[in-house]
Parts: structure tokens; sequence; C-alpha cells
């Protein structure tokens, strides 16, 4: 087995050229996945990378390990079925905005809903790729793209309020190009038991350049956004000099450290918080505040495979294995001779 | 009705007589479905070959007393061997004016109707938009009308349980019952049997309908509503055990059982949808033999699923109706180009859209074939009555897991729902579906192939060495690494369809019942009974007539052009506008006839026979 062996980043880097625009953040967050495999403990064999149609759906051809590339927005329903039918796998589905939001909008709320344990790994850039700059269901409000000319009216999704609100025991965020920070995220998404659900901002530096900029740029990045950690106060800032505190009942507002407002006024992040906090959390965004990065919420609640599998053994321990003949002549019947 | 001989053993002369059709019909609260199957139950019983044809309206409950509230069931038992659940009633037992309406025209002349008078007040007459009392008109002068006030008479026989009227009246139905089974000679010992097991926990129910039903049997006994009753002797049928079946419920125990033989976990993906959601309901008690069924969020997802896990190693199912059909199509490309087993089951239902949901029709053929972007062939086979359904699942996993490859199985809402004796198979008998998955990484490419069939391996995920990614995009072969090279992509083509092609060598050859030349019927699917018994028939009246059915409709047998060219005259019958007709056409150039009908109701054996009397003539001194 492999997976007595030390499995390093290698291992999991497929013989397929990869395909992605020069630039693309899809390298990057290949990179990091491709790094943090190995040090999971999980023999190679034992990796399924599920996607459905998009730019980032074309990961599972470039990871050494089993993989299914299926059809757009579909990809959940696949993870379920392998899921199901043998829950001793590590499935990882790989998907973006317009494959997870629009099209497969229907089948992720559904597989956060079961709390399937998949983990779901959504790069969002805010544009569709693949078919060459139409907006998609996170692209903002005047967003002009070719399917928009004149500005896109359509409002956009929040993906992670979209999790939340389906009941995902576990939403992170995470960006493409902030591999250290990437790489704490997707260990914690590969610990948890459950639907795990990471959004991933990456940018598409062909149709969508920029779109973020702001916590992307090493610079000037840590001015934008806001590191959960869980237990700390919500601090941010590169001095760390800045922090949320509660104006009211789910109004957070930012502060400056000094002038009598200390670290004791800010909000102490709680991962396990009821949900109304981690919704409160997803809706933080620029410009008014920091771009809130790590994991939002990270709760346990019963797994749909686990639970299938358990009544499963729990029926045959009562009725015994199934007796095909036992079944066949069921029923009432009657003999002719 | 066929008379065979009287004798006088009870106050009335008895009949003996070799078939009957009952038609049990009521509103959809009134029990009908209920009465149907007891009557079937009894009728196994005594050993006579039987069929049965529940005919229920879509709506759960529509308005009490209307015409899309009428829920009719109709058996046909007899002493010989039969084939559908036969065309006219010989009976009609109407427990309102609504169930009078709309049966009544499908009543032979001279039949027997019974109507619950009590249900016929002006209000009731006004629901099922009669004018005047059809009682009183003459409008029924056809019929041996039976005029009996069951509601009050039920009432009476159950006036010292002390239960509300309410639940008295609902008893009626057994009441019913009670009147055909002292009309047919039944015993009622299964009947209350089953009546004291289903209300065990309610004695006073239970006590309450078997008061109905022995009252409706006394009332019979103490008054001369009956001229004359009847006696259906049992049928010859082939030693063995049998138990009565629906084709749902025999599908869903050939899933099980092929599963169980190929030593594979079953996984069910499905939705609901009528009516093909009975086989999810059934396969969902069977956990202990390690049936997954997954009930999706939508149709597509329950495809999804099921090819997820087919990926994983189990035996990948899903089922589905016409409308459920289509928005599986695009997954069952992608089942095509990955090339892994998958069973789609299309319990055909009257379309298109919503359609008839509750009728039958054969009109996914076409869909089946076809109905997928660019080429992409499968397999397909179609069950022919009920009890076939079994071998037909069985057949379905085996060619699925043989072939590496997705196979359709049609059967319609008619055969689904109806129910028909089956011969039991032993277990021993059944045969094994050996399942080997790739477990050696050496020289192993995810879709090098199986020279024989052309099937490429198994790799589940879980083994070592063996990892790979299958997907949508066009395969290199060998490889199956994403290729857009053009000699690549139509080698691939020609390859997928040539491995659908080769299933025709792992298959029997078409054989004809009945006679060699003369005028071929040609058929798949439900009309099986049907057409059995008109060409039997036609047979008898000395008309040169052979039936050939077919349940491989992708690939057919390969001797079937050889077949076809052996006779003057092709009849194709068909649920829809001439599918198969055009198919075979397309294929043999022959200039088939078709014979369509699009009702939401299988065919009669007498509209079948009456085309075959047109195309085949009976010889000169032939046995008439």
């Amino acid at each position: 087995m492999s997976g007595t062996v030390a499995l390093t980043k290698k291992d999991f880097i497929s013989d397929q050229e990869v395909r992605w625009c020069p630039g693309c953040g899809d390298y990057a967050i290949l990179a990091s996945v491709q790094g943090v495999f190995p040090e999971l403990g999980i023999p190679k064999e034992n990796f399924v990378v599920v996607s459905g149609i998009g730019c980032s759906s074309r990961f599972p051809y470039y990871m050494n390990t089993f993989g299914f590339h299926s059809i757009h927005g579909r990809a959940p329903a696949v993870a379920t079925g392998i899921k199901i039918a043998n829950p001793g796998l590590s499935v990882w589905i790989a998907t973006g905005d317009g494959d997870a939001l629009s099209i497969g909008g229907n089948h992720i709320i559904h597989l956060m809903r079961r709390n399937v344990d998949v983990k779901v790994l959504l790069f969002n850039n805010r544009i569709y790729g693949l078919t060459k700059g139409q907006y998609s269901p996170t692209s903002e409000v005047g967003k002009k793209t070719k399917s928009t000319p004149y500005g896109s009216v359509d409002r956009p999704f929040n993906p992670l309020a979209v999790a939340i609100g389906a009941g995902s025991t576990f939403v992170a965020r995470s960006v493409d190009v902030y591999a250290p920070h990437l790489k704490q995220v997707l260990l914690a998404t590969a610990k948890h038991t459950g639907t795990a659900f990471v959004e991933i901002y990456q940018n598409c530096n062909i149709f969508n350049d920029g779109a973020f900029e702001s916590v992307r740029e090493k610079e000037h990045r840590e001015e934008n956004l806001l590191h959960l950690e869980n237990g700390q106060p919500l601090l941010f800032g590169k001095a760390k000099d800045k922090g949320i505190r509660m104006a009211g009942p789910f109004t957070p507002e930012v502060v400056s450290l000094g002038n009598g407002v200390t670290e004791k006024d800010l909000v102490v992040h709680d991962e396990k918080a009821p949900v109304a906090y981690a919704f409160m959390l997803a809706q933080m965004d620029a410009p008014s505040f920091p771009v809130p990065i790590g994991v939002l919420r990270n709760v346990q609640a019963p797994v749909l495979d686990a639970a299938m599998s358990e009544q499963i053994a729990q029926v045959t321990a009562k009725k015994g294995p199934g007796d095909l003949k036992a079944l066949i002549y069921g029923g009432e019947t009657w003999d002719v001779v | 009705m066929e008379t065979v001989s009287s004798t006088t053993k009870s106050k009335e002369p008895v009949e003996t007589l070799s078939r009957v059709v009952i038609r049990f019909a009521g509103d959809s609260g009134d029990g009908m479905q209920l009465t149907g199957t007891q009557f079937t139950a009894t009728a196994a019983a005594i050993g006579n070959d039987l069929a049965t044809f529940p005919d229920y309206p879509a709506e759960i409950r529509a308005p009490a007393g209307t015409l899309p509230g009428v829920s009719g069931f109709q058996v046909n038992f007899s002493s010989e061997d039969i084939f559908t659940p036969g065309d006219a009633p010989d009976v009609l037992v109407a427990m309102n004016p609504a169930a009078l309406k709309a049966n009544v025209r499908d009543l032979k002349p001279n039949g027997i109707l019974i109507v619950n008078t009590d249900a016929f007040r002006e209000t009731d007459l006004a629901k099922a938009g009669y004018q005047k009392n059809p009682l009183e008109d003459g409008s029924l002068a056809a019929y041996r009308l039976h005029e009996v006030d069951i509601t009050r008479l039920t009432r009476a026989a159950l006036k010292d349980t002390g239960l509300p009227q309410r639940v008295q009246d609902r008893c009626k139905n057994f009441f019913a019952l009670g009147m055909m089974y002292y009309l047919y000679h039944r015993p009622m010992d299964v009947s209350l049997a089953w009546i004291g097991e289903k209300f065990g926990k309610k004695p006073e129910l239970a006590e309450a309908n078997k008061l109905a039903l022995k009252g409706g049997y006394a009332f019979c006994e103490a008054t001369e509503v009956f001229q004359v009753t009847y006696e259906v002797p049992k049928a010859q049928l082939a030693p063995g055990t049998y138990r009565n079946i629906s084709g749902n419920q025999a599908l869903a125990l050939g899933f099980v059982a092929a599963a169980h033989q190929s030593n594979r976990p079953l996984f069910l993906g499905s939705y609901p949808i009528t009516p093909a959601s009975d086989i999810l309901h059934e396969l969902s008690q069977y956990k202990n033999f390690g049936v997954v069924t997954f009930q999706a969020e939508d149709e597509i997802a329950a495809i999804g699923a099921a090819l997820g896990a087919s990926f994983a190693g189990d035996i990948g199912l899903t089922t589905t109706s016409g409308p459920g059909m289509a928005l599986k199509m695009e997954f069952i490309g992608l089942a095509i180009m990955v090339e892994l087993p998958l069973v789609i089951v299309d319990i055909q239902r009257g379309g298109p859209s919503t359609g008839l949901p509750t009728k039958t029709e054969q009109a996914d053929l076409m869909q089946a074939l076809y109905g997928r972007p660019s080429e992409a062939p499968c397999i397909v086979i179609a069950a022919r009555s009920s009890a076939d359904c079994f071998s037909t699942a069985y057949e379905a996993v085996r060619l699925a897991t043989k072939h590496m490859t997705p196979v359709i199985l049609l059967s319609d809402g008619y055969i689904a729902n109806g129910a028909e004796p089956w011969k039991l198979p032993r277990v021993e008998d059944l045969p094994a579906i050996p399942v080997t998955f790739r477990t050696s990484p050496d020289g192993f490419l995810p879709y090098m192939r199986e020279p024989q069939t052309l099937a490429r391996p198994w790799a589940i995920p879980g083994t070592p060495g063996l990892e790979h990614r299958i997907g949508g995009i066009e395969k290199a072969e060998g490889t199956g690494n994403v290729s857009y090279e053009p000699a690549n992509h139509e080698k691939m083509i020609h390859l997928r369809a040539e491995k659908v092609e080769r299933v025709a060598l792992d298959i029997p050859p078409a054989e004809v019942d009945g006679d060699s030349d003369g005028l071929l019927v040609l058929g798949w699917g439900s009309t099986y009974g049907a057409i059995t018994g008109a060409v039997r028939r036609a047979r008898a009246e000395g008309r040169r007539v052979g039936h050939l059915h077919l349940r491989y409709l992708n690939p057919m047998p390969s001797n079937l052009g050889e077949v076809l060219s052996r006779y003057e005259r092709v009849l194709i019958p068909e649920m829809n506008l001439g599918q198969l007709a055009f198919v075979i056409r397309g294929k043999f150039l022959l200039d088939v006839v078709p014979l369509n009908k699009v009702q939401g109701q299988p065919f009669k054996e007498s509209e079948i026979l009456g085309r075959i009397a047109e195309l085949a003539p009976a010889k000169e001194g032939a046995r008439a």
C-alpha cells in the first residue's frame, strides 16, 4: 500500500500538461492542493477528485489520484454517489462560481444540507472563463461583459452566505496566491467530517483581471483582510491595529485600537457560534469592511454517508443478511402441482 | 365470458365459465384498488390464471364523486392461459354515477352491471354530469342491471359495531367484494385472513370489514339478486410455486437478485415520479441485502449519484419515467463516454411533457435509442410483461457489468402497475453475474479493452496503483487521456458503437411463436399479452401468423433481418405513432405495417386481431 510510504507533492502531479492560461490563479491552487494532500496521512489511492465543467473543473486531470470530470454543475451528485458507495474514500470537488452556483445550484445546496462528507473547493473568479467572458452569478451589478455590454443588472450570490444558509457544517475562505493561508485552510478542510465548503478567490487574468487585487497583492492585502482565528479577537491591518466591534445586535463596525478602544471591545471569533454570527461575517465585504478569510464556521452534525451505512448495518443486524430465496418466495405464494 | 357447462349446485343455476373479466370502479376514496387486489388474491389461491390492470387518477383525491376522481381495477381470471387483463369487462361494479359514466361504455353488451343506488342522489348525479338518472331513463337497457343499496346494506350489517357511520361507510367496498365472491363461488378465507392481519392493531375495524364482506355474501345468498351464479375452475398452469406480482415489484426483485448474484451492492439513485416510484419504495425495504436507496434532489442528481456509485464499484441504477428520462440524457451520454456500467429504467407513461402520468404509452423508444447529443448508442432492452420484468432487470445488470456500458430498460405504466402470476425461479438456477475489478497496475491503461467485448477495465477508487482520470472529454484510445485528435475521435465514435453492436453476440437469437411464414406480428414491450392473445386466436381461425417479440431493441438480435424476410407482411402494433416501425424500416428497408394506439390505454386483443384479419386471410377449410 502506498499509504505506508511517505508521500510527496510529486506523487500527486499527473503526467498531463496543465493547460490553464498563463498567469491563471488556478495554478497556485493546484500547487497548494498537491502540497497538502501528501500531508493528510491518506493513501493516495483513496483520494477522488470530482469536478463539473469550467476552467476549475479541469482540476482532476492534473491530480494523480482517481478523478472524475463529470458534467456541468453535477459534481456534487457524482461525489455523493462515490462517497456513499465507499465512505472510506476522501472525496474532493473542484468547482467554480458558474458550475456550483448557477447550473449546479440545486446540487450544491443539497450536498451541504445532507452533510455528505465531501470537500468542496469553489474557485470564485466572478466570471465565466471557459466560455470566454460572460458574467457569472457572483459578478457584481453593473459588470460589463460579453453578455452584458451595458452592465449586468443581475444581483450576485454571496457564496459563503449560500453555504451557511444551506446548512454547511464547515465554511471557509481563502485566496489563490496566499499560499500559507490556503494551506492552513485546506488542512482544516481535510480534518472536517461532513461537507466542507471553501471559497477560494481566484484571479482570471484574461476575462476578469484584478477582481481581487486588494486581497491578493502582497504589499497591501493585510490592510484589507480579516484573518479569522478561533478564540481570537477580530483584529486586522498589517499592524493589527484595527478590529471589529458590535455596534448593535449583529451590526459590526470597524474600529481603530487606542483612544480607549482595546482588544477586549472586539468580537472574539467562534467557529461554533450560532449560525447568525457566521452569516454576519459572510456579509462583511470591501470597501466597508475587511474581507474575512479563514474558517467562518466549523460544527459537527450527522453525516449522510455514515448514517446510510449505519442504517444498513442496523437493519441487517435486526433482520439478518438478506436471503434471496426468502425474498423471491415471500408474499402470498401458491403451488401448482 | 365463455360458457363451458351448467349445473345447479346452489339455489341458482351455476354456469361454468372459462374466463371472466370484472372491473371494480368507484371514487378514489372508495377502496377499489383494494377490492380488486383482494379478488385477485383469492383467484390466485384458487389457481386461476389471471392478469390485472389498475386504472387510477393522477390526482390524489379529486373532488369526491367527480369523473376525474374515478379509480378502477380490472381483473381477468381464467381456467385457461391468459395474457392480458381482458378487452371488455363482463362485470362492472360501479360505486357511484361518475364510476358508471366513466366505465359503462366498456362493458360487454348484456354484461352484469352492479350499481350502488345509495350513491345516485341528485347531487351525486350532478357531480358526474348526468342530467337524468341513468338508472331510470332506460339508457342501461343493454346490460343486466342490478341495483343494490350497498351503503345502507353495509350500515345494516355493521349496526351493532357502534362505529361512526363515516367509518361504517368505508367498509362498503368489502360488501361489494362479498357479492362478487358469492357470484363466482369464491371462498372468503383469503380476504378474511388478510383483513385480520391488516387491521390487527385495530380489532374493531377488522371486525367491521369482515362483517361487511360476509354481509355482501349473505345478502346474495338470502335474496335473489342474481338469477345465475358462475364458477371459473382453476387453470392448468405449469407446475411450480407462483406469486402474483406487478412489474415494478418484479423489477425491484430482479435488481436485488442480480446485485446479490454479482456480489456487489445495489445503489439506486432516484427521484419520485409516477409510475416509477414504486421501485424506489420497494427497494428501500431491502437494506439487509446491502441495497442503498438515495432519494436525490432531482432526476439529474439521481443518475449522477448512481454513476458515481458505479465508478466506486456498486451496481448503479436509476429509475424514472419519460420526463425524468429527458433530464437524465446528458448523464447517460457521460456514462457512455466513461464506459461504466449503469442501468436506467424508464417506466413510460403518456406524454409529451406531464402528459398522462398514470396512463400507459410506449412512446419513449426513440428517446431511449437516439435521445442524446452526438453518436451515443447504448444497450436498450424492454420488458414484455409484469413477471418478465424480473428477468429483464437481471439481464440489464448482466449486460451493463459485462460490457461496461449503460443499459436502458423500458417498461411502461401498464405492466408496471398491472400484475400477473409469476412462476418463481429457483435461486440455484439464477446465472452468476461475475464482476471482476482490475487490481493489477501492471500494464494498466484505463481505456485498454477486452478483445471480445471491447469492455474497458473497471478500476475502482481505493485500488493502489490504478489512479486514473475519467470524464466527458474525448478520450485517447488506451490511455484515456484527453484527446482532440481528429482521427482518434472518429476511431472512438466507431469503437463505442461497435462495443454496443457486439452485444448482439451475447444475446439469444430472435424466435418466432407461431407460423414461420405469412404475416409476422412484431412487437416490443407491454404489447406482448395482447399480441399473443390475438395471434393465438387468429391462428385458431386458420390464419398464418407468427409473433416475434423483441426484448433487445439495441442491438437487435443478429438473425432479425433473416427472420423478417421470411414473411409476406410485417405488422407492428405499438402504443406510439410507429417508432419501432420507423426503426425497422430504416434498418431493413422493409415496408412494415404500423398499428398505432395512443389513448393511454393498452391494446385490446380484438384491436390487434382485427388488423391481423385484414392482413392475413383465413385459409379455406381451416379451423374456424
